[in-house]
């Protein structure tokens, strides 16, 4: 039996990740492909149907295969005393690498998506600076830019697991409000500079052009260290969900800061105290005190395939991979459990992890067609490592949702179906 | 339509002549584009809608919970019901007790820390389906009614700017700033 030779690397069939490149490894990537070839083995390979005739032409704007299976984002339904509102959450368990396609990149809109005319559009600075101005887009298109691969993820992303209830749930469904692109545009420091800020301004009130005119306060030392007034993602003009076109973008920080539509900035003495940094995005204790501006996502990692809902069609060796990310530096390592976390072992990362950006990772892992709970569990360059979920309950209390990084837990039953469970 | 693309796409390319223009110069490190337009605060009155504690950006004005009732039912009943009871976690805004035995019902009475923002929030984003609707006299009117709907005022209690900020919230001490944690 050739399996014995595998090296085991920690409990319940976990695999040393260097056998990666001497597998052929059993993925559970998009639905419906797969259908092995009809012929048996021994036969003889014929020129396939699409070789034997001209295929379609060149066309304007790409999309997926129609073999590639279900890439779509989750939205909810629309909710007539909610005009706009909701969230739509990228397909995590399908995607691949760490870069979200600009049509799959979740999406959280407050009052809808408006129709921006960029001829029209302002971006004004005002408040506590030398001189007040005004940008067209036309002219921030002329600025020197800067390309940053950055995560966003909401803070309400996983929210779900710390309700309480069984929260059975896909990855997408569960902690789909997460996503990676490549963003460019002018740091924000170079347009406070041409302002001018006074030495008393301490915030920076961000509000968009949206229905809502929804805004956010910004500290000035993150304003003028990384934060970007992007006009790019992955190489095109921000999407109209993403913020075209422009948007406000505070790497690391909970997505609701990085300001779609970007209209105003106001630098202040003091926080704005809009309503989506006191009503909303704000965590009750135990003790009924909240916390406000809690903006670093927290280091982060998730099992996207195998995961929930998926099943596993027999026994054998499965890559199991996923991504890692934290809004305090880059990741460090990632370690895998299949016991529930009684045992791990170090994953592979795929690509070099960058700074707050998603880090891929895999190892190969043996099912033997018991129950598992797989997890992973991350840790970043700061030394921050992901808490179990007891760990973040236990701190936190069930009244807030936002900002949870808990460890997540797949479980598998003898029959290989995957769920969400709690351990 | 295609002229005015064409026109766009005209003014990229001189956009980009012009900046290789500014860039020209071999060796002048301090050649910084500076595009943004002049322009004054009271040019930006009606487009800076930032009400804040402090009570900068508070346009003048002012308006009882006694002549709120009237612009809440034409206006916001719709969606957030009688004495502001709603329909959802994201519409009930009134009632509530942070000290409650079970898990807190959150809303303006209960939970906001500021009175600044409930006049910030209705005259920006409310009513949803036809936000900006509103006068600045009917927006101070109807957050006056929302504040007496959560015991927080008086019914004839006049709201304007000083007496908006000048109110202690009952949750007003319930937040522990973390925005140094970074
Ligand atoms: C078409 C339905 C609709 C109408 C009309 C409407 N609202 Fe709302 N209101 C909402 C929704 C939906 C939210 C939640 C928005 C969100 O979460 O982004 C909301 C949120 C609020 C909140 C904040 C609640 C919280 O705890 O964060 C206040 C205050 C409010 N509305 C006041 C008003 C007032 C005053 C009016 C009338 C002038 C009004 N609304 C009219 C739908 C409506």
């Amino acid at each position: 039996m050739k399996e014995l030779q595998w090296e085991k690397a920690a409990g319940n069939g976990l695999l040393n990740r260097r056998h990666l490149l001497q597998l052929g490894l059993t993925g559970l990537g998009a639905a419906g492909a797969g259908a092995v070839f009809g012929q048996d083995a021994g036969s003889i390979l014929q020129v396939p149907e699409w070789s034997r005739m001209p295929g379609a032409s060149a066309s304007a704007y790409g999309e997926p295969s129609r073999f590639a299976g279900n890439f779509q984002r989750m939205a909810g339904t629309p909710d007539p005393i909610y005009p706009g509102g909701g969230a739509s959450r990228s397909p995590l368990q399908f995607l691949q690498g760490t870069i979200t396609p600009n049509a799959l990149h979740f999406e959280r809109h407050h009052a809808g998506i408006p129709d921006i005319d960029p001829a029209e559009h302002m971006l004004v600075i005002n408040g506590l600076v030398r001189q007040p101005l005004v940008f067209s887009y036309e002219n921030l298109l002329k600025y020197q830019m800067v390309s940053r691969i950055n995560f966003l993820e909401c803070s309400g992303n996983s929210g779900a697991l710390l309700r309480g209830g069984s929260a059975d749930g896909t990855a997408q469904s569960l902690h789909g409000l997460l996503s990676c692109a490549e963003w460019t545009g002018i740091p924000l420091s170079v347009l406070l500079d041409e302002a001018g800020v006074l030495p008393e301004a301490r915030w920076v009130a961000a509000v968009g052009a949206d229905a809502a005119s929804m805004g956010r306060s910004v500290p000035i030392d993150k304003a003028l260290d990384d934060v970007l007034v992007a006009l790019y993602q992955n190489g095109e003009p921000i999407q109209p969900g993403q913020g075209y076109p422009v948007r406000l973008f505070c790497p690391g920080w909970e997505g609701n800061i990085s300001v779609k539509w970007l209209t105003q900035l106001k630098l202040m003495r003091e926080p704005a105290q809009f309503r989506d940094e006191t009503s909303k995005y704000t965590d009750t204790m135990p003790d009924r005190s909240s916390l406000q501006f809690t903006f670093p996502m927290g280091v982060k990692s998730l099992i996207t395939s195998p995961s929930g809902q998926m099943s596993l069609p027999r026994p054998g060796i499965y890559q199991v991979t996923g991504v890692a990310w934290s809004g305090r530096g880059a990741i460090r390592r990632v370690e895998v459990s299949a016991d529930g976390g009684a045992t791990w072992a170090d994953a592979m990362m795929q690509s070099e992890p960058m700074d707050k950006a998603l880090a891929r990772f895999t190892i190969p892992w043996e099912w033997s067609g018991g129950p598992a709970v797989l997890q992973s569990r991350a840790t970043d360059s700061a030394g921050n490592v992901q808490p179990i979920r007891d760990e973040v309950l236990a701190a936190r209390g069930t009244i807030s949702f936002y900002h949870n990084n808990c460890i997540q837990s797949w479980g598998v039953d003898d029959a290989g179906a995957i769920s969400n469970v709690y351990v | 339509m295609s002229t005015s693309r064409t026109a766009t796409a005209t003014s990229r390319i001189l956009a980009l002549l012009l900046l290789a223009a500014w860039m020209a110069p071999a060796g002048s490190q301090e050649a910084q584009i500076r595009l943004g337009t002049p322009i004054s605060e009271e040019q930006l009155s009606a487009l800076d809608l930032i009400a804040a504690p402090d009570g900068s950006g508070m346009p003048p004005g002012a308006g009882t919970a006694r002549q709120g009732r009237e612009v809440y039912e034409l206006n916001c009943l719709r969606c957030h019901n009688v004495n502001g009871e709603g329909e959802s976690g994201n519409t009930v805004i009134a009632g509530g007790d942070m000290q409650s035995e079970e898990s807190p019902l959150r809303t303006v009475g209960s939970y906001w820390p500021h009175a600044s923002t409930l006049f910030d929030f209705i005259r920006r984003a409310m009513p949803a389906d036809i936000p900006k609707s509103l006068t600045d006299e009917e927006v101070y009117q109807v957050t006056a009614y929302v504040l007496f709907l959560n015991g927080i005022v008086g019914e004839d209690q006049s709201i304007n700017s000083e007496t908006l900020t000048a109110i202690v919230m009952p949750n007003g001490n319930g937040f522990v700033d973390q925005s140094h944690l970074h």
